[in-house]
Order: structure tokens, then C-alpha cells, then sequence
């Protein structure tokens, strides 16, 4: 079980959470010019990292609250929590 | 053409423990390792939103009479109200004031700023776990650190108790712990509850 700290509410544990995939994608900016095979990199394709790997989670029994989590894929360590206006800690990969 | 509809379903409205309150004083115990089980319903709750650091908020402050808490697990109390922190800009406001009155206090405070007011009493009941086993009998499906050191009177946090998701709210020492479930969950609550009671009754099993 992880134990994931929650930027507003502390560390509780990996059940209070729901898991929503990896962060830092942004919406483009001009979606209806996108060709079909971007738009579904957009929507289907994400990094596989072995490793540091930035993801969204919400606390969902708690402050219900998107936050971004750090997180090594190997060793399952939760290397940072932030908040949504806050950078990647260490920068991008 | 308000009041008749309003006297009705007041008077005709059920909790959504009625049908177990006879079991859960059934499962009373008493003495060193005694724990008790009360369902306390209809209180008033009424979801506010809004940023905490705008005028509006200073306003509901002044009509609540006590602070928003800004941080995750304080409440504030003030007359019938207490004031229970749910997240950065989301707040439930527990009372023992009348449900409509509350709200539409809160509704003038909040004015047209942006934000919410909801009067949800309905969306969830309130049981009190009380007695010096208390905390041993939430600690078997609590993932939270109960223990003085990290959680005290006054405090309340959203958490799960078994698989249920509740809002955990100890108000004394005793140790006495108010779980507000969402109505449709309390039922099994309860049942989870009595039946995690009832080992309280025997010796201690070293």
C-alpha cells in the first residue's frame, strides 16, 4: 500500500485516493487542427517510465482535491506531492 | 402554500437508522472497556463553498459567529454551529439551528459573490461512538492514527471507517467520536459497528 501525501491533507493512505493517469498533458491549443493521428496522441498515448514518473491523483474520501504526484514506477516510492499550479519537482524528465 | 409542505415532511420524515436503534442500544457495553452506539439524526448540515480569502467569507464569518478553519482537521464551534474544514474552499457547517434558517443566513452572507450554499442534511446521519473502548473498536477499520498524540477533541477529518466513507469527528476525551456517513452507507456502519462492539463485552483477550 502506498502512502501518499496529500498536499492539504497529509499522509493517508493509497485507498482514500483515485488514481487519474499522467500529468503534465496538456490540451492543445488548437485542437480543431489537429490531424486524427495527433489527436489520438493526445487522448491514447502516454510515457511508460521505469522510474520517476509525474501522475494526477484525487483524494477522494478527503479534501477531494487533484494534486500530482512523483512517484518511481520501480521501487513504488513516492518521491513528492504538489500541488497543480506547482512545478515538477526536479524539472521535467 | 410553504407551510403545509414544510410541517409535512418534518413531521413524516425517518431516519435512516429508525429500524436499527433498538440493536444499537442492544449493543451497549458497560465497565472499563465500555462502548455505546446512538444514532443522532436530522442535524443540520450545509455545504459552503467559497475562497476563503474573499470579502464573502469574512461576512459568512461574521454570521456564523466563529472563523472557517483553514486548515485540514481543525473546527471551529460558535452557539449551535460548528464549522467543519472539508477542503481549501469547502466547508460543512454542522448546526443544531433549523436547516432552511441556516442556509438562507448563509445565502445573504454569501450575497452574489462566488460560491455555494447547500442545506445537504439529508445526504448523511450521524452516529456517536462513545466509551473508553471507542478508539479500539474505529482502529479495527480506520487507516487514521487515532491516538491522542495525532488526533484529539475538536478534530475532524474525511476518512474511511471499514469501506465506508466517512467524516470522523471526535468532540471529547471520553473518548467520544461523531461518524457522519452518507445515509445510504449507515446502515451498514451501523451493522460494521455493532458488530466490531461486541468482542468489548467479554474479558480482555491478552
Amino acid at each position: 500500500m502506498l502512502l501518499i501525501s496529500c498536499p492539504w491533507c497529509g499522509p493517508r493512505d493509497e485507498t482514500e485516493y483515485h488514481y487519474g493517469g499522467q500529468a503534465h498533458v496538456p490540451y492543445p491549443e488548437n485542437p480543431a487542427n489537429l490531424t486524427d493521428e495527433q489527436w489520438a496522441e493526445y487522448v491514447f498515448y502516454r510515457d511508460n517510465p521505469k522510474g520517476p514518473f509525474a501522475e494526477r491523483w484525487m483524494h477522494s474520501t478527503g479534501c477531494r482535491r487533484w494534486f500530482n504526484v512523483l512517484r518511481d514506477t520501480a521501487t513504488h516510492e513516492v518521491l513528492a506531492s504538489y500541488r497543480l499550479s506547482e512545478p515538477r519537482p526536479g524539472g521535467n524528465r | 402554500m410553504a407551510e403545509p409542505t414544510e410541517a409535512g415532511p418534518v413531521r413524516l420524515r425517518r431516519s435512516p437508522l429508525a429500524h436499527l436503534e433498538e440493536r444499537m442500544r442492544a449493543a451497549t457495553v458497560t465497565g472499563a472497556r465500555g462502548v455505546t452506539l446512538t444514532e443522532w439524526p436530522f442535524i443540520t448540515m450545509v455545504n459552503l463553498r467559497v475562497d476563503p480569502a474573499s470579502e464573502a467569507a469574512d461576512r459568512i464569518e461574521k454570521t456564523l459567529g466563529a472563523p472557517l478553519p483553514r486548515q485540514c482537521g481543525h473546527t471551529t464551534a460558535s452557539g449551535p454551529h460548528t464549522v467543519v474544514w472539508l477542503g481549501p474552499d469547502e466547508w460543512l457547517v454542522l448546526s443544531q439551528a433549523e436547516g432552511t434558517a441556516v442556509a438562507t443566513e448563509l445565502k445573504e452572507a454569501l450575497g452574489g459573490d462566488p460560491g455555494s450554499v447547500v442545506d445537504v442534511s439529508a445526504n448523511r446521519t450521524t452516529l456517536e461512538l462513545s466509551g473508553p473502548a471507542a478508539r479500539q473498536v474505529l482502529e479495527k477499520g480506520c487507516p487514521l492514527d487515532l491516538h491522542p498524540r495525532a488526533f484529539g477533541p475538536g478534530q475532524a477529518v474525511s476518512t474511511t471507517v471499514g469501506p465506508v466513507a466517512v467524516l470522523l469527528w471526535q468532540v471529547d476525551g471520553a473518548p467520544t467520536y461523531r461518524l457522519l456517513p452518507r445515509s445510504s452507507f449507515a446502515d451498514y456502519l451501523a451493522r460494521w459497528l455493532i458488530d466490531a462492539m461486541s468482542e468489548y463485552r467479554g474479558p480482555e483477550v491478552p
